[in-house]
């Protein structure tokens, strides 16, 4: 058996279960073009997924977008990723990953911050990477689950965020 | 200025100096207007198609007007005869 060490993140002060979704706007990248969106005017349409995610071509960024699209989330709610990669990084993602969502593109990482979902990469000059995070978000923006990662890599609790998912869209 | 509640979407290119041009009468006319900014590769530009019956950019859709267009010159024209102070 391989021995694999994970490394524990510094804790997050990140955004809770209950507390009001930060308001943001940032480009949100479709498979055909990306244009500025506000995630109040995706909540128009009904609840939303947000996942956040490291860099595209990380492979957590792989595993998690094949998991969701295996899992048919997309069916069920708005998925709408969160991470560092320019816009067209993400239409390349969202291709290769054949997965009905879009991706917020934030490579200053300042709507991470505001989330308390990022991860300093070990200290790597110049570059605030995304942590793992989940926020299922309701119409009225609060945050009716949350689940932030406290060890890299971590993947989301899967089971656990499509009962969310469930409970929201019941 | 770029604005998310505008009638006005402009499908546009990265550095695409005809795409410019419409944005500079925009700007010249204070026109709001919402951008979207598309696949580089002609080839997989299917939503301009879609909307305008091209793939090229740039391409306007006016919601107030209804009205669909590309080309930059016909752009600018149509911009300027709808929007300018004096206008038809």
């Amino acid at each position: 058996m391989v021995d694999f060490d994970v490394v524990e993140l510094p804790e997050a002060d990140h955004v809770e279960t209950g507390e009001t979704a930060p308001e943001f706007t940032r480009p949100l990248v479709t498979t055909e073009f990306w244009e500025d969106r506000s995630l109040s005017s995706l909540l128009e349409n009904g609840p939303v997924l947000l996942v956040a995610y490291p860099m595209d071509g990380a492979f957590p960024a792989t595993y998690v977008w094949n998991e969701i699209a295996d899992r048919g989330w997309t069916d069920a709610i708005d998925v709408v990723g969160i991470g560092i990669s320019t816009p067209y990084e993400h239409g390349t993602l969202l291709e290769e990953r054949d997965v009905d969502a879009r991706l917020f593109s934030d490579p200053g990482a300042e709507v991470l911050e505001e989330y308390g979902v990022t991860n300093d990469l070990d200290g790597m000059a110049g570059i605030v990477d995304a942590r793992p995070a989940v926020f299922a978000i309701d119409e009225d923006r609060t945050v009716r689950y949350a689940w932030v990662a406290a060890e890299h890599p971590e993947f989301p609790p899967y089971d656990a965020i499509g009962e969310a998912v469930d409970d929201l869209t019941a | 200025m770029p604005d998310q509640t505008t009638d006005i979407t402009l499908y546009r290119l990265q550095a695409c100096p005809f795409c410019e041009r419409v944005v500079r009468t925009l700007d010249e006319l204070d026109l709001s207007y919402r951008s979207r900014f598309i696949e580089p590769m002609h080839s997989e530009r299917n939503v301009v198609k879609r909307v305008s019956g091209a793939r090229t950019v740039p391409a306007i859709v006016d919601e107030t007007t209804g009205v669909t267009m590309s080309e930059s010159a016909n752009i600018v024209e149509y911009l300027e005869t709808t929007y300018s102070e004096g206008g038809a």
